[in-house]
């Protein structure tokens, strides 16, 4: 009986951590982020011709990222623009999130937001007051992004149909549906539609973007608050967690899954409005830029909280404009700046696995176990 | 003749994060005993067997069978070491027989023939006395016959070791006697049998010996002929706890409820409910028993306005005879149309009419409390939803088996779980918190529920403290009918007594109690009178004080055909 049990055991060991300690979580996360730093710097001396003639500037490489969003003032401006639209789409999906409703259109219901404005501006510009255009393309807006949203919901409740593959099947029609428009609108034959004269949001305080950036802000703190302290907040947090509560508590959970998605839809519509009235004054097939589908991640890493979010999008937009930036000062193209983000984004979500469980090595428990027999 | 020793464990450990699941067990197993382990729920019984089956892995300790010490890492390796475990949730293959399942897994040397299977599995059945039909699909198969695949599953691949956890669980008492014999039978053949019960009555029948467990650790083995049921009661406990159910004469008990030819056929076209008729009187509990899926969850959802297709009646009594109309559930409509069929009468028994009155009269005089109702108002339920039943005024509360899936919210904490009844209520479109969160606390610490804080996620507490939070909250709303149904299933004793408790307390202050329970024994000591359901229909309603648990698992079982036969 003096024998020690063989050790067949698995080396690696898994086990779901109960709680953890939110500093050890963020230090968790730093780690990640440190790691993601370091192996984006040896993929990019390994591939960046310049850093492997000149290793002395990796330095710079490291400083590209910030220089990208921070170095002169009409970057920063720039960022907070970018930010500010990709959290407005975020804020927009989260609503449906909260309801485990996965809403992954947000890029079809942005960019039939886009196209509501523009349509308005393009019928109506200089034909009434510019406040009303404004208005009525805001309504516009609105109410196609919510149309966008309305229509899977509409399903799901009637027939239970996957809002995933509903959604993001969506965002095709969205997009043919504009180059339709582009079609009509365009007699030129160039495909691209010139700016419009008539329908742009006015300047606040002399900054081209500072209105965009106040509107994404209160919709935030509006968002955090509808969330988490009003009676439909609630039901939405209701239905998220099991259908079968809502309808046990009287809740009815068609209507909710409907209103919501009313909201949800909107508000990405509200995003369109921004991008169309608030900056590009036109549209293509790209006004939304994929940014409906990075606001997943953002909302995701965000943990679904609008708070949490401003700082998810901060560092993706950071990401973002880190990469434009290498690629212009190393003189790279291609898929390049892309793969650095890629590997950054890479350990930011993976570490949330090691906040999540617990890694156990048979060597180190072995260890454990005899410090315990002494 | 000295015994042989089948099985041994030394010092088994057992981790789960910072849990201790098992601490330092030593067992003794021998060949040709049943052995049962007794413990309450989270004691770590089943983790233990698991780990003797295959399926963990022990974090520290030793495993020996026939005194060699082994390896086990895989329920293969159990196997190989003639060890077979029965789990309490059925891994079967719907679409095969039982003999396709049977030999599903195994590796045999030669041809394949299901004819040889077949025989070889009816030869098991012989042997050991079982009934099974080797080529019935496990779909048209009862839960008892389940239980047969696989034990007999178990049998053919050679184990001389078997594991049951918690195997009569889903039985019926006639059901568990057959068990019975069977594992007698097996026992003579010389096997061992290791069966984890919590059920005291079943260990004292059929055990030789009985190994307590509490909180992970191994208190004692006694055997079976020296003990008795309060011994291992506090064994169990680790001190004295009294078994009795106070239960009193019912007072003066007046219907509350009655449903009658209530008939549902569920969404897949099954005929779940049939033609049901009972009544549920105010200071009764009326205990409903029947094999588990026989239609008891349907039947409270029913009654709870969950089940939209029902066809039948659901008639609410609400106690309100010569008490004040009030516009706290009513539209001023509703009361001209009650005043109108002459439902009303004022304080000198003369009829109320509103004929001629304008609405304003009509309001003043009602809100004088000077209308009273002649008779109990009757309200009918069917086809109402959930939150249509609460804006009539019908106090109904509903404990639903599935506790964190339907009654509460699993992630959220004990204060917005408060909520989801009375969230409705207060300032236009916000929440008031503050209301929830003194009921939360109070019941925290009326019910001594152990948590962390009122907002820490109630998926985190245990299942004891989980159904204090439910139970809690249901009976906050000072319901006219209470249903449960299993509110005790997974609760160690003394968190059951608690429950108890509280649903005579409900009982004694005038609440049409409606229990659904699957221990016999305490349906029978608890309520005053027993629905027995069967195959969706009612078999019988029995005077809980005079009825016996034969008689009742005869009316849970009796098929169609013998009904009508008797009939």
């Amino acid at each position: 009986m003096a024998r020690t049990s063989e050790t067949r055991e698995p080396l690696i060991h898994l086990s779901k951590r109960s709680s953890i300690h939110p500093l050890k979580a963020w230090m968790i996360r730093l780690a990640a982020v440190a790691l993601g730093l370091a192996l984006c710097g040896l993929v990019a001396f390994l591939l960046i011709e310049r850093l492997r003639a000149n290793p002395g500037r990796i330095g710079e490489f490291y400083y590209t990222f910030i220089k990208g969003s921070f170095s002169t003032s009409r970057k920063i401006w720039k960022y907070l623009k970018n930010l500010s639209i990709l959290l407005c789409i975020a804020l927009a999906l989260t609503p449906a999130f909260r309801m485990r409703f996965w809403n992954i259109g947000g890029e079809g219901q942005t960019l039939v937001g886009v196209l509501g404005c523009i349509a308005v501006a393009f019928y109506l510009g200089g034909k009434i007051p510019e406040w009303l255009l404004l208005i009525l393309m805001l309504l516009a807006a609105l109410v196609c992004g919510a149309a966008w949203g309305l229509i899977p919901a509409l399903f799901k409740a009637r027939w239970n149909t996957n809002e995933t593959l509903f959604t993001l099947m969506m965002n095709y029609v969205a997009t043919y549906l504009v180059a339709f428009f582009l079609e009509v609108w365009v007699t030129n034959g160039s495909g691209t539609l010139p700016k419009q004269k008539f329908g742009k949001l006015p300047t606040v305080g002399g900054q081209a973007y500072l209105l965009i950036i106040l509107i994404v802000l209160a919709l935030t703190v509006c968002l955090y608050i509808y969330l988490n302290y009003t009676k439909h907040g609630y039901e939405i947090s209701v239905v998220g967690e099991s259908v079968r509560t809502a309808q046990y508590v009287g809740i009815n959970d068609k209507k909710v899954v409907i209103r919501t998605m009313l909201l949800s839809g909107a508000l990405c519509g509200l995003a369109g409005y921004l991008i169309g009235a608030g900056l590009d004054q036109s549209i293509t097939t790209e006004s939304a830029g994929g940014q409906g589908f990075t606001a997943i991640m953002v909302s995701w890493l965000g943990k679904f909280n609008p708070a949490a979010m401003v700082l998810t999008a901060g560092l993706i937009q950071l990401l973002n404009q880190g990469a434009a930036q290498i690629s212009q000062d190393f003189d790279v193209s291609g898929a390049l700046p892309n793969v650095i983000v890629g590997i950054i984004l890479f350990f930011i979500i993976g570490c949330e696995f090691f906040i999540n469980y617990e890694v156990h090595f048979r060597g180190a428990k072995q260890k454990a176990g005899k410090e315990a027999v002494k | 003749m000295e015994k042989q020793l089948a099985l041994q464990l030394r010092g088994i450990t057992k981790r789960f994060g910072n849990v201790l699941a098992n601490s330092h067990v030593d067992l003794d197993v021998y060949r040709g005993e049943i052995l049962a382990i007794l413990g309450e729920n989270g004691c770590g019984k089943t983790t233990l067997m698991n780990m003797i089956a295959g399926i963990y892995f022990p974090d520290e300790g030793q495993i020996f069978v026939d005194g060699r010490e082994v390896v086990i890492r895989s329920p293969k390796d159990a196997f190989d070491h003639k060890i077979g475990m029965i789990h309490q949730h059925f891994k079967l293959v719907d679409l095969f027989t039982a003999a396709e399942n049977i030999v599903l897994g195994t590796r045999e040397e030669g041809r394949y023939s299901l004819k040889d299977v077949n025989a070889r599995v009816t030869g098991i059945a012989h042997k050991y006395g079982f009934h099974i039909d080797p080529q019935k699909k496990i779909y048209d198969m009862s839960v008892s016959e389940k239980q047969t695949v696989e034990i007999i599953k178990v049998l053919y691949r050679g184990a001389d070791i078997l594991i049951l956890d918690e195997p009569t669980a889903v039985l019926t008492p006639q059901e568990i006697t057959r068990l019975f014999d069977v594992l007698r039978r097996m026992r003579a053949d010389g096997k061992s049998i290791i069966i984890i019960t919590h059920k005291l009555h079943e260990v004292l029948e059929v055990s030789d010996r009985v190994a307590i467990l509490r909180r992970g650790e191994h208190i004692a083995t006694v055997n079976t002929a020296e003990t008795n049921e309060s011994q291992l009661t506090e064994l169990m406990v680790g001190k004295k706890v009294s078994l009795n159910i106070d239960r009193t004469l019912p007072d003066h008990p007046t219907p509350r409820l009655d449903v009658t030819h209530l008939d549902l056929h569920s969404a897949e076209g099954l005929h779940v409910l049939r033609d049901i008729s009972f009544t549920a009187n105010g200071g009764e509990i009326l205990g409903i028993a029947g094999i588990a899926g026989s239609g008891q969850r349907e039947l409270l959802e029913a009654i709870a306005g969950l089940q939209p297709q029902i066809t039948g009646d659901i008639i609410f009594h609400n106690p309100k005879k010569d008490k004040p109309v009030t516009f706290f559930h009513k539209s001023m409509k509703r009361v001209k149309e009650l005043g109108a069929q002459g439902m009303f009468h004022d304080k000198n028994m003369k009829p109320v009419s509103f004929d001629g009155m304008s609405a304003g009269a009509i309001k003043k005089w009602v809100e004088s409390g000077d209308v009273l109702f002649k008779e109990d108002e009757l309200i009918d339920l069917k086809a109402k939803t959930p939150l249509e039943i609460r804006q009539l005024g019908v106090r109904l509360s509903f404990v639903p088996e599935d506790r964190l899936g339907m009654g509460l919210v699993g992630s959220m904490g004990i204060t917005d779980n408060m909520m989801l009844r009375s969230y409705r209520k207060g300032r236009a479109g916000f929440l008031d918190r503050k209301k929830p969160k003194e009921l939360a606390e109070e019941i925290i610490h009326d019910l001594e529920v152990s948590t962390p804080g009122v907002n820490s996620p109630v998926r985190r507490l245990s299942g004891g403290n989980v159904q204090k939070v439910l139970v809690g909250r249901e009976i906050a709303f000072t319901p006219k009918v209470l249903m449960a149904a299993y509110p005790v299933r997974g609760l160690d004793i003394n968190s059951s007594y608690t429950i108890y408790n509280l649903l005579n307390k409900q009982k004694e202050s005038g609440v049409a109690v409606i229990f659904v329970g699957e221990d016999l024994d305490v349906l029978l000591e608890l309520c005053d009178r027993i629905l027995v359901i069967n195959s969706g229909a009612v078999t019988g309603i029995v005077d809980a004080r005079t009825a016996t648990k034969e008689e009742i698992g005869l009316m849970m079982t009796k098929t169609d055909r013998a009904r009508k036969e008797d009939a």
